[in-house]
């Protein structure tokens, strides 16, 4: 028993940072603010998250698993938030998407 | 005891992943052009951290990681909405024009179209030279 939360525990971390490291990837390759917010907030939560959940199994006590996961359950409802909203304040700022943006549907229309 | 040895490699997997994740983030975080794109890499910074935060607790046994977590969450997410209020008060700088979208060819069709920042930004200067 010990021994399969230990494999269980060893999988989430591996994934996570895997998650994590793949979101950095996103971050420094895509090429404008909207694709890259897309990947930091997505993939660099569930990373964080599956790690918390894994400190959480491991610490093998009710109150550490419950305060994990109440953390991993902030993170999920906060960070769309935050990108949603970093994501329309550039946009009303005016920073502009990529050269290879196929649409956007936010757009001002273009005479009055 | 084997749980520890099968639990401790993988968290030194881990926190090598999550410091090549951490230096990709930073240099974002240096090198990037707009101010968008350091808040973004900023908040994927926090997010390593808890990341880190969550390891370290797995690796040293200190379950009071988990709340220092938790707390650096709720700090990053306020940093993160109060720099989109500050993107958005602002406006875009008149030095950080997107060099993605920046084509010779483009200029001229750019030149047509104002965002709706600066055409408030000219106006209120304009309300105020008045």
């Amino acid at each position: 028993m010990e021994i399969l939360l230990a494999l269980v525990v060893a999988a989430m971390l591996v994934s996570g940072g895997i998650f994590t490291f793949l979101a950095a990837v996103g971050v420094v390759r895509l090429p404008d603010v909207y694709t890259r917010m897309h990947a930091a907030s997505k993939a660099g939560t569930v990373g964080s998250g599956l790690m918390l959940i894994a400190a959480g199994l491991y610490a093998g006590e009710f109150a550490t698993l419950a305060r994990a996961f109440a953390g991993f359950v902030f993170f999920i409802l906060t960070a769309p938030v935050a990108a949603h909203l970093v994501a329309k304040a550039a946009h009303q700022a005016g920073y502009r998407l990529s050269r290879r943006t196929v649409c956007d549907e936010m757009r001002l229309p273009p005479k009055k | 005891m084997t749980a520890h040895a099968i639990v401790q490699p993988a968290a030194t997997f881990a926190l090598f992943l999550m410091c090549l994740a951490f230096f990709l983030t930073a240099y974002r975080v240096i090198t990037g052009p707009t101010l968008p794109d350091r808040i973004v890499a900023l908040d994927m910074l926090v997010a390593i951290a808890i990341g880190f935060l969550a390891v370290v607790a797995i690796k040293t046994g200190f379950n009071l990681y988990v709340d220092i977590a938790i707390a650096l969450g709720l700090v990053g997410f306020l940093a993160t909405v109060a720099f989109a209020r500050f993107v958005l008060t602002q406006g875009m700088p008149e030095d950080e024009k997107d060099p993605m979208a920046a084509s010779p060819r483009a200029g001229s069709r750019r030149a047509g179209e104002r965002s709706v920042a600066q055409r408030t930004a000219r106006r209120k200067t304009r309300g105020r030279a008045r």
